[in-house]
């Protein structure tokens, strides 16, 4: 396996061989606990990835033989720290121009739906601003009766919203299209994030400003470098869109687009736009950049398709998922993760054998509409090589497609918007690689 | 006081449970003119809200040295391991992919150039505008540009582009 990894793989660092459920965790930096556990608690270092960086969001303390045996530290302070031995990290895309990235969403490491804050990929196109949000305006303007500008404590007196929903790159997946590329479900999936939101309705303010005739669009603008802007329909602005100000409880991280951003459920990550400063109600969209370049699919016949807005029903199974290793034949809970910018998804399925059978998997409940939903599949490997692909439907009745159903009607030009379904292989070690099937 | 909150909420929001404008009158100020002229600046497809100015393919040859040239490169195929790609030839070129002319100037003039976005005068725009598409091979290097001649372009993609028809795959 190490022989044939992809080129890709040495800039992510490799795992080790990990021992399962330890596998749910495909990180050296964890796996470097286990074998130095004392050396740790000796001289305070971490071994972690690539040398000894420290552990991001935690604090270092001595490991005692015996917890028991005396006290340990205060409690780290006003914001809590994670545990020392918690290295799960988002994976930086490595980029040559320093304001330009991304970072991926380590999926196998995260449980249950809601992706921590901290973990929560994020796409940046012009660096990160940093904005006081004493000072942040949103200007609502254009096609209205009353053009307004709100101060973010105008926006806090409004009627607050508070739902679920995942955000997916249009992006996520665009290099496995052509062959397998990424090593691990980081990489293939890990930009879409599913977070708690919480914010003014869209249609809250829409009427505030009171609508014209001919009100059919609205042009949303970033306070970012470049002033990202996207054209939204005015039947998703006033159907379920809203001004977000907070994510799982707390004000938006900065690269999430603090003080304030739109997000509209289902669509798109990048029509979620961030650090809103404006939004100019038009009659017709606007046609910008973004939405006739980077996420517009160039087919193989030469056309390019615009305003592919919805995500289409997609899933993946993250445990086992590729760089892991099952230690043994036995009995393990496989484990993903489904959604749909349709709706919600109404069945997963699991195939052990590259999709000739299936059977049906647990879905975790809740079960949201546009959000992640965790499934789970008894499944008992018999040591024999084996491929591993989950299969999701939305209520809409739609079924995921195989990648080559994809490719068949797109080609491989397109870079964004594979939904199609992932397949890992399991050889006779339990090495667990990612496959075309 | 409580209470008179829950009135005060329930004498907001219309049948369906959702805030209507008229019941709040004081949040939110009328936005003055100077902030929308100020921000208002964006480029529809369509030239609305080009700006009058005017320049020329030689005014933007010298302007492109300056400022584009180290990350789109002399011939604007862009540069080896830069980000800024091409800007004429095959690929999402903005001469040889973008549909709308327009779109150029709305960009240009938001995004560009990459370390200092929104420096560039509406002329030097105008004159990029008049030298990159002439390298493209799709404008005269003879002729000025303006919000005329740039609303009036022709892209030769135009007519390839078409509207999300998925689902496409069952």
């Amino acid at each position: 396996m190490k022989d044939e990894k992809p080129e890709v793989l040495d800039v992510i660092g490799t795992a080790e061989d990990c021992d399962c459920k330890e596998g749910m965790f495909p990180d050296p930096g964890r796996r470097a606990l286990l074998l130095g556990g004392a050396a740790l608690a000796g001289t305070g270092l971490f071994a972690g990835r690539a040398g000894a960086e420290a552990t991001q969001g935690a604090s270092q303390h001595a490991v005692l033989d015996d917890p028991t045996s005396q006290p340990g530290p205060a409690s780290g302070g006003g914001y809590g720290l994670r545990s020392q031995f918690e290295t799960v990290s988002r994976w930086e895309f490595p980029l040559p121009q320093p304001g330009v990235s991304g970072s991926f969403t380590p999926l196998a490491g995260t449980h249950g739906t809601i992706t921590p804050s901290g973990l929560h990929y994020e796409v940046h196109r012009g660096g990160v601003p940093t904005i006081d949000p004493a000072r942040h305006k949103l200007l609502i303007h254009g096609k209205v009766k009353r053009a307004k500008v709100f101060t973010m404590a105008d926006l806090y007196r409004f009627p607050s919203v508070t739902r679920t929903a995942f955000l997916e790159c249009a992006g996520n997946g665009g290099m496995e299209y052509a062959r397998p590329s990424m090593p691990h479900v980081q990489g293939t999936h890990g930009l879409t994030s599913n977070s708690e939101w919480t914010g003014v309705a869209l249609s809250t303010l829409l009427r505030e400003v009171g609508l014209e005739d001919g009100a059919n669009w609205l042009l949303g603008e970033g306070s970012d470098a470049g002033m990202h802007t996207r054209s939204i329909p005015i039947d998703k602005a006033m159907d379920d869109a809203i001004l977000a100000y907070a994510q799982n409880g707390e004000a938006i991280r900065p690269e999430q687009g603090y003080p304030l951003r739109l997000l509209l459920p289902g669509f798109e990550g990048n029509m979620s736009i961030k650090w809103l400063r404006r939004l100019d109600v038009t009659d017709k969209p606007s046609f910008t950049r973004p939405e006739v370049t980077t996420y517009a699919d160039t087919l193989a016949d030469g056309t390019t398709r615009y305003f592919t807005w919805e995500m289409e029903a997609k899933s993946v199974i993250t445990f086992p998922s590729g760089t892991m290793k099952l230690p043994i034949p036995g009995t393990y809970e496989v484990t993903g993760l489904a959604w749909s910018g349709r709706g919600k998804i109404t069945g997963v399925e699991v195939s052990a054998d590259g999709g000739k059978t299936w059977a049906r998997a647990n879905l975790v409940a809740p079960v949201l509409s546009m959000a992640h939903t965790r499934f789970t599949f008894g499944w008992r490997w018999d040591g024999k090589p084996a491929i591993l692909q989950s299969r999701a439907t939305d209520e809409t009745g739609y079924v995921q497609p195989t990648i080559t159903a994809l490719v068949d009607v797109r080609g491989v030009n397109s870079k964004d918007h594979n939904n199609g379904i992932q397949s890992w292989a399991i050889d006779a070690e339990g090495n667990v690689t990612n496959v075309h099937a | 006081m409580a209470a008179l909150g829950a009135l005060a909420l329930t004498a907001c929001s219309d049948e369906s449970g959702a805030a209507t404008g008229e019941q709040f009158p004081e949040l939110g100020s009328p936005a003055p003119h100077e902030l929308i002229a100020a921000w208002d600046t964006d480029v529809r497809y369509d030239g609305a809200g080009l700006p009058p100015g005017e320049g020329t393919r030689d005014q933007g040859a010298l302007v492109y040295a300056e400022h584009c040239v180290a990350c789109h490169g002399e011939t604007l195929r862009g540069v080896e391991g830069v980000q800024g790609g091409p800007l004429i030839g095959a690929g999402q070129t903005v001469t040889q992919h973008w549909p709308y002319a327009p779109t150029f100037f709305d960009y240009v003039r938001r995004a560009m150039p990459f370390n200092a976005p929104g420096s560039l005068s509406d002329d030097e725009i105008y004159g990029l505008a008049a030298y990159i598409f002439a390298e493209g091979g799709i404008y005269p290097a003879d002729r000025p540009m303006n919000a005329a001649t740039l609303t009036a372009m022709e892209m030769p993609n135009r007519d390839n582009f078409v509207p999300d028809p998925r689902p496409d795959v069952k």
